[in-house]
């Protein structure tokens, strides 16, 4: 089946619903050219030469079975007479009629989506042509994700084999450790490497992979086991350093190891002495978690402690500005109130009666007043520190507590704070000497830990790391567009070398009214493993269930700290480039002050030498760091991948959510740098070159008119379009800078699931709803044409929820959702659903509950009515469309992906 | 004519003047052979019931560069109503409100027996009287607990209007806010770093930066509201601050081994200086320092945190070994200086068994006026009751302290004036009278005095600049005047005028007048203040060898004896005592460094340079009583040869009271006796010297330390170290007799002293 190289693996082999069809449908059919306009001047992209190309649907006869999509767009077809044109709509037409099944589109969509060109077409016989191509034909991410659920959903995914791809992010399986790490701990580009250098170089596929350490397990998975060998640590490759795993080859009768990264040969540790069996293969193989598991954690012993201490538990301290923006809003007090029961939940070993976690509490405007809570003291004290230039804590007993002894103390701090500053018109804050004085606090108190820190506005009071407005509109779209995502201030930097090495994380929830400067200010955060949060214009009744639920989620979460992560591999190749909420001193440690349950680090490799087929590439993932409970452990996970010195093996192992995952990260890395039209040519050229290496290497030869995508990637083009099309990348006045830059920092963090939906969000139809069933509606295309006007959709990104309602929507289903009479009744300032007693009610709010569940942060539900004009930002995340703000529809930029594989082919 | 004693001693009773001579020598060279220069004690805030202060301003010269105040040795012309100056002689007319005056219609301060009068005027808005407490938090829980207990027992001896603060510092300095309702609030600084006075003022949110004038003029903070959140009166908070005093925590920062807690005391003191700079310039003020130890961080650290490294010594300091001694002096000196411009002072209670570093923060009391007082711990009644004490009052049921005392002095123009020593800094205020010999702090004719007792006495020294050619007529007097503001206790403002004259003598036709008018006792004072001072800043032996060739000259000047004949050399009666005083004085405290820390040893001297002329006598030569069953008690030479085995002594030295009993008493007591009934009058003789030591002890501030021994016992230490060692190891077979006791010293005995005095002032040679 695969002589040439470029046929899938079984699994994709076998029949796929939607596109299986295909060739059965077009196999027979000659090339039919289809008409597209290129539109206007695409904002992204220049211009074809001709202002005119031809798009042109065909399957590729000689692999009619193969899992390829093709999609040959002929530029020499420009010339194509009016009749075939016609002709080819025609098909098309008959294609979609044909084709239009149940899951692909409702039954309407064929109709009006065929209208539309007939009509353009006929009135515009001698102006642009028509701009409707059956949009069913290109390839769509919703049906992939639907044939990978049905094809792997539910099942078992053993990982005993070295280089097997893994289900997709979005399909729900179920991971059974046999020797490699769970896809949900790390997960590559591609599980095939190529052997050489020059074949790394010449398909341009990036190798990386994206590491979530404390990626959160399913209850029906195993938990991570925990070796302890006591005194003498962790067993470790004298050489690399390397520890104890399945890649260890045992030999000499069990006497000696050779290590599978380095192949040093290491004597075995006369306690950890064990016999061979006749396969060569220890006899505690199954008894020992660190020989048998790609997952496994061991005990750390003082040595990997600082200072040689044992670690103490980590301390979270709450810091609030309490400047007149905060007060008035309302914040102040709703973050009490809410954390006097929150802290009960703050996150504690399996098992544990109670949390180890101390607490602390500042608030501030200009300057920071701390509180002595200790348990002994009938009333909290406050202590003012004013210097701000050269911060410090005043006081170490009493600041960091154990909340269930302080309790009554903390309580009464708690009420006390939104009266203390009720009257304060202090609206001038500092930000800088406060993330200090949280370091310091730490650092007095020998223990690692994170910051919540509520802040309000752009810290303009005379302190360090005070910041001036720099919000220039006018930069957008020229070279120092970048200085606008660059930080401000060394201060900043300085400030996170120093929360790294305390292991501080910070987490930022901003409260803005205005330009805040998030570049600068969120720089501390997304160097620490911490979050941002932004509540733009925030009040209390419109947003504070959102950021109550953002923040419990994130006082509650798993999460370890002070951590130092060491990616290993076998000689070869090595870790070069890190992605993440990091910190690097060095070029091989990456250093974060915390890493919790959602945050990922992108790691790229290159090669070092050639890479044997036979012996694979191996990787190993070691992050010291330090439990809830203060203990220090070291978190182990190993990866096997195949090489190969064919290019096909590679692309058939290709992940393209982990693909897009790394190329978000690089490409928002490289806008610091790099003016933003560079960046995205750059990423077109890249992905440009990967497909064209595709083609010329891998692919059978067919017209150059026709665009050939490998199977594993065929909705790579969509992701990075989309990706071409977020506000970091789009270069419009009309997004606000901080917007732009709170998205670019938030991504840096994130782990494939969140890129994936990020930048392909879920859209649901509600309107046809089986109530009875317990799944959710399979989500349709992300295109407006999917929208009905007697529809109700909802769309989710993992940072937006919309409930989309159209201007026909039945009233018995408004009715039953919303408890108002018709569409014009129900109120757009609504944030959450009215709780009715019935089957459609019930099962709306169960799906987005499910969703709000699934998703690292809270998501605010906007009720947007068709046509009205907050219909603007659903729209935004219709990624298949052409942007709001610039950037071409999927079917634009497909052919201009293919333009520039041509030109890269010539 | 009553005799000089009697004159000098109601002279002082009325003015509280002492003067050296009370014969002025009348040209400027006679009088530098005099040796003991015309230099007198002046105690400003004599106690005098008898004296009403009378309700007006007093009437000034009106001669720009004088402005001497009108006083019973002018001359008055009561038709004309005109006065004449008795120190530049400008004629002056009387005020209107004079209009009355007649020569039996007198004003009190032209009556003879009003050359000291006090005038109460009416300047500005009254002031309460403020009280900062800089309080020391690294203390052990028990000496914490007690000084708590002091602190909270001092706010009820404190007049309800006066203006309370509290600062605590140990690794920190906490200002605490005292007019919060719900929540304990206060300030923190770092204590290493040092902020300027505006910067602290910044910080404690003292001043409104928006408020500031367009030429970036800072303006004085006038909202009550603001200042009051850190003083504020006693009434108003005496729960609130009793309730935070007693939850005062040890120093929370944990101390590792072999380190001393880290003590701000230096940036604790800085922002006292500049809370009260900020918000009560020119207004007294007291800042109470209460110390456990010494500073160890940020400026004015004494010594570092290492326990290995110990606290400099003597030995150290003439080693040049002593490395923040000179930087932290020069730190507090600043610090010093600045309150005493604004007329705040700084007291220091220092408690602790080893150093503090009052060495180096003694300036901080002396410039001031402040008190140091030191104890081995704050739990012990030597502090309480001192402390207790600070807040004394006098007859009037008012508190003997008085607050941002400035002294002017007016002299006629034969005199000039060479500088004052006392806890005062000048205040540089230029004049025709103001000799080029400068002696203590001169260059001045005012000086301020931040904190004034009764008992507070300054030296002043004088010069008779009158030429040997242009002899002054008979019976010409001399006179000065010392003019005195203060704000009294009562907030009043006050001013002491004190008018003194004496007459001129010449000095080679009238030398026996004048050797007859010489004070002995003022002039011992006198010259051992000069030798304090010097020691200050001059190697101890030098001092010693000054003393000594002052000694020998004055007996060479008054001695009568045959040249190198020395037993033939005596002194008049008028001089006779002076050479003991100076023998004591050798071996005192003030100038003896050995078995002293350098703390002890500016502690004392601390005490020397303020004391009046008695307590002053006391610290130079010890009293020693003696109780014995032969007759009432009575006073004995300070010398070996008084303890005797069936004496009791008692022994005052101004900051010791020991009661000594000697061998046979001792053992008696130990057997009990005086429980007996026969014995009655044992016990008798036990109880007395208690009692005077009691009386002793109720009067004296600082409190005395207390120390009951006996023969052979190891506090008898104290005793043995002052009497006179007439016997020692070398000298007892020769003596051969059984009376007294030996002492194992290679000191020189009285006896030896005044042999070698008598050589070398006979000595042609000299």
């Amino acid at each position: 089946m695969s002589q040439q190289g470029y046929v899938a693996t079984p699994p994709y082999s076998q029949a796929q619903p939607g596109m299986g069809g295909y060739p059965a449908g077009f196999g027979s059919t000659p090339a039919q050219p289809l008409y597209r306009h290129y539109g206007g001047p695409p904002q992204s992209f220049p211009a074809p030469p001709t202002g005119k190309a031809t798009c042109l649907w065909s399957p590729n006869p000689p692999v009619k079975s193969s899992v390829y999509v093709f999609l040959p767009i002929g530029l020499h077809q420009v010339q194509v007479t009016r009749a075939s044109h016609w002709n080819c709509l025609c098909v098309t037409g008959q294609f979609g009629g044909q084709m239009a099944g149940p899951g692909m589109a409702g039954p309407g969509m064929a109709g009006p989506g065929m209208a539309g060109p007939f009509q353009g077409g006929a009135a515009q016989m001698a102006g642009p042509p028509q701009k409707k191509l059956d949009p069913d034909s290109i390839p769509s991410t919703t049906q992939v994700i639907e044939d990978d659920q049905a094809k792997r959903g539910g099942q078992v995914y053993t990982t005993n084999l070295r280089g097997q791809v893994p289900p997709l992010v979005t399909t729900d399986y179920t991971v059974q450790d046999q020797g490699n790490a769970s896809p949900r701990f790390m997960r590559c580009t591609t599980y095939s490497f190529p052997c050489t250098a020059d074949l790394a170089k010449q398909c341009q596929v990036p190798l990386a992979t994206i590491i979530k350490p404390f990626a959160t397990v399913p209850k029906n998975e195993t938990p991570m086991y925990v070796v302890n060998h006591g005194e003498t640590g962790p067993i470790r490759c004298n050489r690399c350093k390397a520890y104890m795993c399945p890649y260890m080859q045992f030999m000499d009768g069990g006497r000696r190891y050779q290590c599978g990264f380095c192949n040093c040969v290491n004597e075995v540790p006369p306690f950890y002495f064990q016999h061979l069996d006749h396969m060569g293969k220890r006899v505690d193989f199954y008894e020992r978690p660190e020989l048998s598991l790609g997952s496994y954690e061991f005990a750390a012993t003082l040595d990997y402690c600082k200072n040689n201490k044992p670690a103490s538990p980590p301390a979270y301290i709450f810091m609030i500005d309490v400047s007149y923006a905060n007060i008035k809003s309302g914040l102040v007090r709703l973050v009490c109130d809410e954390l006097k029961t929150l802290l009960d939940n703050l996150p504690r070993e399996d098992g544990a009666e109670s949390s180890m976690v101390k607490v602390g509490f500042v608030t501030y405007n200009k300057i920071l007043h701390f509180y002595n809570v200790k348990s002994a003291l009938a009333q909290p004290q406050m202590m003012v520190v004013s210097d701000t230039a050269e911060m410090f804590v005043p006081l170490l007993d009493g600041f960091l507590v154990n909340f269930q002894e302080s309790r009554a103390v903390i309580n009464n701090l708690l009420d006390q704070i939104p009266d203390m500053f009720a009257d304060t018109n202090e609206s001038e804050t500092v930000f800088a000497p406060v993330i200090q004085a949280g370091v310091e606090a730490l650092k007095a108190a020998e223990c690692s830990g994170k910051l919540f820190i509520f802040h309000s506005s752009i810290p303009t009071a005379e302190a360090p790391g005070k910041l001036k407005n720099r919000d220039d509109k006018k930069l957008i779209n020229t070279e120092k567009e970048k200085t606008l995502f660059q930080p401000q201030k060394a201060v900043y930097e300085q400030l996170s070398k120093d929360c790294v090495s305390q292991g501080c994380s910070v987490d930022l929830f901003l409260f803005p009214s205005q330009y805040v400067d998030i570049a600068t200010m969120g720089d501390v955060a997304t160097h620490t493993g911490g979050s941002i949060f932004k509540y733009s214009n925030f009040q209390v009744e419109r947003d504070g269930q959102h950021f109550l639920s953002d923040l419990r989620k994130d006082v509650e979460k798993a999460i370890g700290f002070d951590a130092i992560m060491r990616v290993r591999t076998s000689t070869g190749f090595r870790a070069t480039d890190f992605f993440g909420a990091i910190h690097m001193n060095n070029t091989t440690d990456v250093e974060m002050a915390a890493v919790d349950c959602d945050k990922a680090v992108t790691v790229e490799f290159k090669h070092d030498d050639t890479l044997s087929e036979e012996t694979g590439a191996l990787m190993q993932c070691a992050l010291l760091y330090t439990t809830i409970s203060g203990q220090r452990r070291l978190r182990i996970h190993n990866l096997s991948l195949n090489c190969s010195a064919q290019l096909s093996e590679l692309y058939k192992s290709c992940e393209t959510d982990a693909l897009i995952n790394f190329f978000t990260k690089s490409a928002y890395r490289a806008m610091l740098n790099q003016p933003l039209k560079t960046v995205r040519e750059n990423l077109v050229n890249q992905a440009a070159h990967m497909l064209a290496c595709y083609r010329k290497n891998c692919a059978s030869p067919s017209a150059a008119s026709q665009l050939i995508l490998p199977d594993a990637m065929k909705v790579f083009p969509v992701y990075l379009n989309s990706l071409l099309k977020t506000g970091p990348l789009v270069g419009s006045a009309e997004l606000s800078t901080d917007d732009r830059a709170h998205q670019r920092l938030s991504t840096t963090a994130m782990g494939v699931e969140d890129t994936q939906l990020l930048l392909y969000p879920r859209l649901i139809p509600l309107h046809n709803m089986d109530v009875a069933s317990d799944v959710v509606p399979t989500p349709v295309r992300c295109s407006e044409e999917r929208l009905t006007d007697a529809g109700m959709f909802l769309l989710e990104n993992g940072c937006s929820l919309f409930l989309w309602l159209g201007q026909a929507c039945p009233p018995e289903l408004i009715q039953s959702i919303f408890n108002v009479p018709s569409l014009a009744h129900v109120p757009v300032d609504l944030r959450s659903l009215p709780e009715l007693d019935n089957p459609q009610s019930k099962k709306l709010r169960s799906i987005v509950d499910s969703l709000l569940d699934q998703r690292p942060s809270s998501m605010k539900l906007l009720i947007v009515k068709q046509k009205d004009r907050s219909e603007i930002m659903f729209r935004q995340h219709l990624v298949e469309d052409k942007g709001l703000h610039g950037g071409a529809s999927y079917m634009d930029f497909l052919c201009y992906v293919h333009r520039e594989i041509r030109q890269v082919l010539t | 004519m009553a005799t000089y004693q009697e004159f000098i001693q109601q002279n002082e009773d009325r003015d509280g003047v002492r003067f050296s001579w009370n014969l002025w020598p009348s040209s400027r060279l006679e009088a530098t052979r005099l040796v003991v220069p015309v230099s007198c004690l002046f105690t400003p805030l004599k106690e005098r019931p008898d004296l009403p202060p009378v309700q007006y301003e007093p009437v000034l010269c009106s001669r720009a560069n004088c402005k001497a105040v009108l006083n019973p040795l002018c001359q008055v012309d009561y038709r004309a109503k005109i006065w004449a100056c008795n120190f530049c002689f400008q004629r002056n007319p009387f005020p209107p409100s004079y209009a009355g005056i007649s020569d039996v219609n007198q004003p009190a301060e032209l009556m003879p027996q009003f050359s000291t009068i006090e005038y109460v005027v009416q300047r500005g808005p009254p002031t309460p009287l403020i009280f900062l407490y800089v309080v020391d938090t690294c203390l052990e829980e028990e000496d914490l607990q007690a000084l708590k207990e002091s602190l909270q027992m001092s706010l009820s001896l404190l007049p309800p209007n006066a203006l309370v603060g509290l600062i605590t510092f140990g690794r920190m300095v906490q200002v605490h806010e005292l007019s919060c309702e719900a929540i304990a609030k206060s300030y923190v600084f770092r204590g290493t770093k040092e902020l300027s006075s505006k910067q602290i003022q910044e910080m404690l949110g003292l001043t409104n930066p928006a408020a500031s004038g367009p030429q970036g003029r800072p303006v004085a903070p006038q909202d009550p509201a603001v200042t009051c959140r850190f003083l504020q009166p006693v009434h108003k908070v005496d729960m609130n601050l009793t309730d935070l005093l007693g939850e005062l925590q040890r120093d929370p920062w944990p101390v590792p081994q072999g380190k001393r807690p880290l003590r701000s005391t230096g940036i604790a003191l800085s922002i006292a200086v500049g809370l009260l700079e900020g918000t009560f310039p020119n207004t007294g003020a007291r800042v109470m320092m209460f110390t456990g130890g010494p500073p160890t961080q940020g400026p004015g650290m004494v010594v570092g945190d290492e326990l290995k490294t110990p606290i400099r010594s003597w030995h150290d300091i003439t080693k040049d070994n002593a490395r923040h001694l000179k930087k932290a002096t020069k730190y507090y000196e600043a610090l010093a200086n600045r309150a005493a411009v604004n007329g705040h002072s700084i007291d220091i209670y220092a408690c602790a068994l080893d150093q503090t570093g009052l060495l180096e923060m003694k300036c901080l009391s002396n410039l001031t006026g402040g008190h140091i007082a030191m104890g081995d711990s704050f739990n012990t009644s030597l502090f309480k009751q001192t402390f207790q004490r600070v807040f004394s009052k006098d007859y009037n049921g008012e508190f003997c302290m008085a607050f941002g005392g400035t002294l002017e002095v007016k002299m006629s123009r034969e005199l000039k004036v060479s500088g004052a020593i006392g806890p005062c800094v000048s205040l540089n205020a230029k004049g025709p009278c103001i000799s080029e010999n400068e002696v203590g702090v001169g260059g001045t004719t005012q000086w301020k005095i931040c904190s004034l007792s009764p008992s507070t006495t300054l030296a002043m020294y004088f010069e008779v600049v009158n030429q040997h050619n242009a002899p002054i007529p008979q019976g010409g007097r001399g006179a000065v005047q010392f003019v005195t503001q203060y704000q009294h206790s009562n907030t009043q403002k006050r001013i002491r005028v004190t008018t003194v004259a004496r007459n001129w003598a010449d000095a080679q036709s009238q030398i026996q007048h004048i050797e007859s008018s010489f004070d002995q006792e003022a002039s011992a004072v006198i010259m051992a203040r000069l030798g304090v001072f010097r020691a200050e800043s001059e190697e101890g032996p030098d001092v010693l060898r000054w003393l000594d060739r002052q000694l020998i000259r004055l007996c060479q000047k008054f001695g009568q004896f045959n040249k190198d004949d020395p037993t033939s050399f005596k002194l008049s009666e008028s001089l006779s005592l002076y050479p003991q005083f100076m023998f004591h004085l050798r071996r005192s405290p003030f100038l003896q460094v050995f078995n002293n820390s350098p703390d002890e040893c500016s502690y004392y001297r601390h005490h020397f340079v303020r004391q009046d002329l008695t307590q002053s006598l006391i610290m130079i030569q010890p009293i020693l009583y003696s109780y014995s069953f032969h007759g009432p008690p009575e006073p004995v030479l300070l010398d070996s040869g008084s303890i005797l085995p069936d004496r009791i002594l008692l022994m005052d030295t101004f900051f010791q009271l020991v009661i000594y009993h000697g061998e046979t008493i001792a053992q008696w007591r130990k057997a009990g006796y005086q429980e007996q009934p026969e014995y009655e009058n044992f016990k008798h003789l036990l109880v007395a010297p208690l009692d005077d030591a009691q009386e002793i002890l109720q009067n004296r501030f600082p409190m005395p330390r207390y120390i009951d021994t006996e023969h052979g016992g190891s506090q008898a230490r104290f005793l043995l170290s002052k009497v006179n060692p007439s016997q020692t190891h070398n000298n007892l077979y020769s003596w051969g007799q059984e009376t007294g006791a030996p002492i194992l010293t290679d000191d020189v005995s009285l006896q030896v002293f005044m042999d070698h005095l008598k050589k070398l002032a006979v000595s042609s040679a000299a």
